[in-house]
């Protein structure tokens, strides 16, 4: 299935701004975490088609999935 | 001795009223410069240094603003900027909270450290500047951490308050105290050349939502730091949400999360 993935903020380094990629069915969030191996412990708000979602969430054909890192400092 | 009012519409030029007209009404009548402000703002005029203020704001929401008491909460780099730009404003009581002092890693942003004041509480350089640039304002300088302990007592008669913190944890307790409270919170937070923005009003439990899980979370700042210029724009959206909660203008970014990367100049809304 297609999967657009948008990036923001650092997560854009050496990776890509937007793209659209094929998963398998039944892939989550966390799978595509994973695939493009951002670390956990940075992720701040995930969106799938705007809607936040965790990383157990189950992508379907057609998303956008959107992945923010954590911002903390002041 | 003419009457206060009388002294002031004398020396007062239209409606504006001149600094030194302040300070000396102040002087012979035996008020603080303070509560000279006040007098003179209730006589529906305006001290001059306002006077840029007032095609945005009229003279009541000027002396609303200067009733008005805010706690800032982080007296880094988001606060410093804060603090400098409510006191401009004319709110009139700002309460400063932060245990730290300065150390040479805040002199690249900070706005009120300097090499002089290294090792110096954060809290006590904010009130010397804000006594130096607008001495009609009340700094109260509390030089500790806000806990779900001190909270209560700390943001005791303020109506709003900063999120000038610098850790997801401190921000969780912060928002703890102020949704008992009932207050509204400002939120910000930079890291490298990004930022973000948002108000959360009492019951919407936007920071504990967005961030329960990621207490333990690392941070964009944690690997770029933070250069001069990220919190100077995201403390003056800061002071821009806290000016329309005040004085009830404007379209609140709540229920909305500004972010803001400075890299590619985008900004993205996010529905929270």
């Amino acid at each position: 299935m297609n999967i657009t993935v948008k990036l923001f903020a650092t997560f854009r380094t050496g990776r890509f701004d937007i793209e659209t990629r094929t998963y398998p069915e039944g892939t989550t969030v966390g799978d595509v975490v994973r695939e493009l191996n951002l670390s956990e412990k940075e992720l701040g708000i995930m969106l799938v088609n705007s809607r936040h979602v965790k990383l157990d969430h189950r992508l379907g054909e057609g998303d956008t999935l959107s992945l923010f890192p954590l911002l903390g400092g002041g | 001795m003419p009457l206060f009012v009388d002294f002031i519409q004398e020396h007062a030029e239209a409606d504006l009223v001149p600094w030194e007209c302040q300070v000396e009404a102040a002087r012979r009548y035996g008020l603080t410069i303070a509560e000279a402000e006040e007098a003179i703002l209730r006589l529906e005029l305006l001290p001059a240094r306002y006077q840029r203020n007032r095609a945005m704001l009229t003279t009541a929401q000027q002396l609303r603003l200067f009733r008005s008491r805010v706690a800032v909460v982080g007296c880094g780099g988001l606060g410093g900027y804060v603090i400098e730009e409510l006191a401009r404003l004319g709110v009139g009581t700002i309460v400063a909270i932060d245990p730290d002092i300065f150390v040479e890693h805040n002199l690249n942003r900070q706005l009120y450290s300097s090499p002089r004041l290294l090792g110096a509480s954060k809290v006590e350089a904010a009130a010397a500047r804000i006594e130096e640039i607008n001495p009609a304002v009340t700094l109260i300088p509390r030089q500790e951490m806000l806990t779900t302990d001190t909270g209560r007592e700390l943001l005791h008669g303020s109506r709003v308050a900063v999120d000038a913190l610098d850790s997801i944890a401190a921000r969780l307790e912060l928002a703890e105290v102020c949704d008992a409270m009932g207050l509204p919170l400002v939120h910000g937070a930079i890291g490298g050349w990004y930022g973000q923005v948002f108000t959360q009003l009492p019951g919407q439990k936007t920071l504990q939502r967005l961030y329960a899980d990621l207490r333990d979370g690392r941070g964009v700042e944690k690997q770029l730091g933070n250069p001069s210029f990220t919190p100077a724009v995201v403390a003056s959206m800061e002071v821009a949400e806290v000016c329309k909660v005040l004085l009830a203008l404007g379209t609140r970014l709540s229920s909305r999360k500004l972010t803001i990367n400075l890299l590619d100049m985008e900004t993205e809304e996010i529905a929270l």
